[in-house]
């Protein structure tokens, strides 16, 4: 082993003990760590993952333990000691950095005091030394003002900085080895930008090796070196970031990258290819090859035999570093030439998906405000006294659907997008402003309408896991409102019911099971066809494919596709995923703090002129591509507070373009923005003539001309 | 209590295999050794109550053996002060706490006073709970302060005015017990509601124009049904303890069927004679409660371990 390998890990396998019996939750993972490479594990969720980094910093809770292999770091095993001797032997020299921030901090304590008590506690060094230390540390992580955010508490910065001082916490010791689970997920797309900046940053200066944990693959495409991605408990393929992304050998990997959308793709120029079935739990899966159940190429050999992570030859490999596939096949399988199977259930393509103009509209939003009342906290306020105060989540939107189109609204979170969405369903009634739908005045709330109208507007909610009550049956909950609304007599409610079932792509058989039998993606789909049942005309779905893994996402959104042709609805699709935004809709909104800051045919907003707002966001988006070239814009700060929004133009406090103004955008401040049509239904709300924002360069040069390269 | 009932003809089908659900979902008790436990106590009381319905070894009511005796060959566990059999007097003062209750004009239902007073206070205090959470606001403020100002007296309190005010009978014992503690199921009711209306299957029923009763009964109800069973189970012990506590301060449930907690209180001044006249039926009410405690506990735990 040279010297400068960090971490080995060799054929590991770890188990859980549950009752009767035993899950072996990873088999046969392989890799090694050098010092200053960034090493990315990918893969769906319920994959081990993290399991394998918990076996690391031997965090596999009370039932689970290495089963089989050796970890072996910085030249010592680590499999096989006590508790106490790992805990020795480790000390501080690996350490690892959590999904979200806010729960590896403690509440009650400042952050200065925490981050000086990891060096006096465990390198003894004095008060005064540590504080020093963790100034310098909290400067090299970027963090604005680091002296008074050694005084402050960890509610008081934002989630990204808060995430900030989690890093350079992991960072103090000087550890060799630094694990990060999934770090960004739960930040917005411009904090996580940062975030993976600093980290890639990290990485050269520090010389520590990085475990870097992720599902999504543009994010591993930004920090990390060498890549492994993981199935089902296997590590399936392993290679450098570039060769993973540019000639991916394993099936899962190929279809992994297959079903999500680039940057920039849409519905009627490409397609996305879902991987079958799902990831198999622990104990279901298949002796030969555990990828095999889903795997287009699948032939006898890989039932029979299960086929170990082998080295391809320089022939097949496009780079000088190895490159292993656990795949029988694997130089057989050419990415490029991959077809879709016949029984692949895909959307058909909608020609001429932009036909502007020629549907009437169904939903017409004027000036909609929608203000919640704040409780102060002062004296004053005790006594209904104190100074009335607001938080001003939609403020004054306009903006028109066609018939049959997809509007798509994008932002960060706290922008407004939920807000808006329930404004419009009559979950809250609005402030002000008016609403039109099909002749109603959606103004009001839920108690204030009539049961026809509730029929037109349905939701497809974000969660999986509380869109469905758990106490009945997917065909009670389908039925209830056919029945609720009286669509059709009783006795032809089952009928439908298992219509409705099959339009999702959902068999009879699962008209009486319970919600905790069905998977993610399926209780999705029973989401989907609730809501459809009374052929609503509008369907508001906020954040429907979030919360699923990549796989399932893709089929979710062409079956989302597929209906809405089918019943000719119109869909508002809330996401955060800016490439999925692009992908499904055919307007979109850009939102920010309550406004909206651009609106105009979904092609029109992902290519010059932008609104500045618009631009840092693409340039944050991560890009399964390491070769894509992107602006990089970075937002500085986090969204301000709704209660007190800037003046003038909302986003000046952040705006990276500003500058462009005279007297350093004077007029950002003072006045609110005109609203500049650039064409047709493509509206800005800046400042900055039309003719100097279409100057910009586009954002991403070469992820569009990758889509094409793929036969898209 | 409101669990899903199959109310179309649609769903008529599955009620069967909903049947069976619920019969799966009770056997899971029995993985846990505290729950098997504390059903064992329980049923074993419950079998004693049940065969002394048909069957005590004397008549409970009879003075027929010398007084204060200690156990023995013919008297199991004894006598007490006038000479009764201390076995059957035990046996059958466990059907009126769990198999019967006596109603004015001689009639007789199923299910004994501690069963039927928890009953009262889960459907009053699910209702009072649910229609809080589920409005919150002022109804909720109004509903909950009421609830607290009657919180704030002391238990004991409460059963002497409910009992002074409406006499002595079963039925009182039972408002007695469902006054005391529907504050606290409603408590429950009212946090579990809380949680459950932000789910989005709520969202969903409110989007489509369903009523606040349907909702706050069919959506929210039937989800938190599992954290309701088990403080039933312990409000069951609870009320037992409550009506021993009535029987010993002797305004419990009315004579002449033997009740435990007057036994305790009748053979009290003998207790230096005779001490297991006091013991048995204090072990009697122990057991119980303890045992319906042990079988909350698992049911508790299981409950939670099978919707992970």
């Amino acid at each position: 082993m040279s010297s400068s390998t960090v971490l080995s890990v060799k054929n590991l396998a770890i188990a859980y003990k549950v009752r009767g019996g035993e899950i072996e939750a990873v088999q046969n993972v392989s890799f090694e760590l050098k010092e200053g490479e960034s090493f990315g594990l990918v893969g769906e969720s319920g994959c081990g993952k993290s399991t394998v980094a918990w076996s690391l910093v031997n965090f596999l809770g009370r039932n689970g333990y290495v089963k089989r292999g050796s970890i072996m770091f910085q030249g010592e095993e680590l499999t096989g000691r006590s508790p106490e001797e790992l805990r020795q032997m480790r000390g501080n020299r690996i350490t690892m950095v959590f999904q979200d921030p806010m729960q590896a901090l403690n509440p009650s304590m400042r952050l200065g005091d925490q981050l000086t008590e990891v060096l006096t506690v465990h390198q003894s060094m004095s008060e005064e030394a540590a504080r020093k230390r963790t100034l310098e540390m909290l400067e090299r992580v970027h963090m604005p003002d680091p002296a008074s955010v050694m005084r402050r508490y960890p509610h008081q910065i934002s989630g990204g900085q808060q995430q900030r001082v989690v890093i350079a916490m992991a960072l103090l010791n000087n550890p060799a080895l630094l694990i990060m689970d999934e770090p960004t997920t739960a930040l917005d797309v411009t904090v996580e930008a940062a975030v993976l900046d600093l980290i890639a940053e990290l990485r050269e200066t520090f010389n520590t090796a990085i475990l870097f944990i992720s599902h999504n693959l543009g994010v591993v495409a930004r920090v990390c070196n060498h890549v492994g991605v993981m199935y089902a408990g296997e590590m399936v393929e392993q290679a450098t970031v570039r060769e993973i992304f540019k000639n991916p050998r394993h099936p899962y990997t190929q279809g992994l990258i297959r079903c999500v959308p680039r940057l920039g793709a849409d519905k009627a120029s490409s397609m996305l290819y879902p991987i079958r079935g799902r990831v198999p739990p622990p104990n279901q899966r298949s002796s030969g090859c555990v990828f095999g159940p889903r795997c287009d190429y699948a032939q006898d050999r890989c039932v029979a035999e299960r086929p170990a992570l082998h080295t391809l030859s320089a022939d097949y490999s496009s780079s000088s570093a190895p490159h292993s596939v656990a795949c029988h096949f694997a130089e057989d399988i050419v990415f490029a030439d991959w077809q879709p199977p016949a029984d692949m259930e895909l959307p058909v393509q909608k020609n001429g998906a932009f036909t502007s103009g020629q549907e009437p509209i169904i939903l017409d939003v004027d000036a909609l405000k929608k203000y919640y009342d704040v409780q102060g906290n002062s004296f004053l306020d005790l006594f209904g006294l104190g100074e009335k105060r607001q938080v001003k989540a939609v403020d004054g939107i306009s903006f028109s659907v066609p018939r049959g189109m997809t509007l798509g609204i994008v932002g960060e979170s706290g922008c407004g997008k939920s807000t808006l969405v329930k404004t419009i369903i009559g979950l809250e009634s609005a402030t002000a402003g008016q609403a039109d739908f099909m002749g109603f005045d959606i103004t009001k709330d839920l108690n204030d309408r009539d049961a026809e109208l509730m029929e037109e507007l349905q939701m497809v909610f974000q969660n999986p896991d509380s869109t469905m009550n758990p106490s009945y049956t997917v065909g009670q909950q389908i039925g209830r409102p056919l029945l609720r609304f009286g669509k059709i007599p009783k006795e032809q409610v089952r009928a439908e019911v298992v219509k409705l079932l099959h339009s999702v792509r959902l068999g009879e058989n699962y008209y009486d099971r319970l919600p905790r039998q069905l998977s993610g993606g399926e209780k999705q789909r029973v989401g989907i066809a609730r809501a459809l049942a009374t052929r609503p005309d509008l369907v508001l779905c906020d954040e429907p494919v979030s919360a699923l893994d990549v796989s399932v996402q893709a089929a979710v959104l062409n079956l989302l596709l597929e209906v809405q042709q089918e019943y000719n609805s119109t869909l508002l699709f809330i996401a955060h995923d800016l490439s999925v935004v692009r992908f499904f809709s055919d307007y979109i909104a850009v939102m920010y703090l309550g406004e909206i800051v651009e609106i105009g045919p979904a092609a029109a907003i992902y290519a010059p002129p932008y609104h500045p707002y618009t631009e840092a966001l693409l340039s944050a988006v991560p890009i399964p591509d390491p070769d894509a070239e992107q602006k990089h814009i970075r937002l500085s700060g986090s969204v301000p507070s709704a209660i007190n929004p800037p003046s003038g133009c909302h986003f000046h406090t952040r705006c990276p373009r500003r500058h462009l103004l005279p007297d350093g955008g004077k007029i950002c401040a003072e006045q609110e923005p005109p609203w500049q049509q650039v064409t047709e239904g493509h509206r800005i709300y800046c400042h900055i003539p039309v003719e100097q924002l279409a100057e910009f360069e586009p954002v991403i040069t070469t992820a569009v001309a990758t889509i094409h390269s793929l036969g898209g | 209590m409101a669990v899903a009932e199959q109310t179309t003809s649609v769903a008529a089908v599955g009620s069967t295999s909903a049947w069976r659900r619920y019969g799966q979902n009770a056997l899971i008790i029995l993985d846990s050794r505290v729950g098997t436990i504390g059903l064992a106590i329980v049923l074993f009381w419950f079998f004693l109550a049940l065969l002394s319905m048909v069957w005590t070894p004397y008549p409970p009511n009879a003075s027929q053996f010398e007084q204060n005796l200690w156990p023995n060959a013919t008297n199991w566990l004894g006598t007490d002060h006038l000479g009764r059999d201390l076995l059957s007097r035990l046996m059958t003062g466990a059907q009126v706490i769990l198999i019967k209750t006596r109603l004015p004009g001689g009639i007789a239902i199923p299910g004994g006073v501690a069963i039927w007073g928890v009953f009262g206070s889960l459907v009053l205090g699910v209702a009072m709970g649910l229609t809080a959470g589920y409005y919150g606001g002022w109804t909720d403020q109004i509903i909950m302060q009421i609830l607290d100002a009657l919180i704030a007296f002391p238990r004991i309190i409460l059963y002497l005015v409910v009992i002074a005010a409406l006499g002595q009978g079963d039925w009182v014992v039972i408002i007695a017990i469902t006054v005391t503690g529907a504050p606290g199921v409603a408590r429950l009711a009212r946090s579990l509601a809380l949680d459950i209306k932000n789910r989005d299957y709520v969202l969903a029923a409110q989007t489509r124009g369903e009523s606040a009763f349907y909702i706050m009964f069919r959506e929210i109800l039937p989800n938190a049904r599992g954290p309701l069973l088990v403080d039933a189970m312990l409000r069951i012990g609870y009320a037992i303890f409550a009506i021993a506590t009535l029987g010993f301060l002797g305004i419990g449930l009315p004579p002449p069927d033997p009740d435990w907690g007057n036994m305790v209180n009748e053979a009290r001044s003998y207790i230096f004679n005779n001490p297991y006249a006091v013991l048995w039926p204090s072990l009697a009410i122990a057991t119980l409660v303890i045992g319906l405690n042990l079988f909350a506990d698992g049911l508790n735990e299981e409950t939670s371990r099978y919707q992970r």
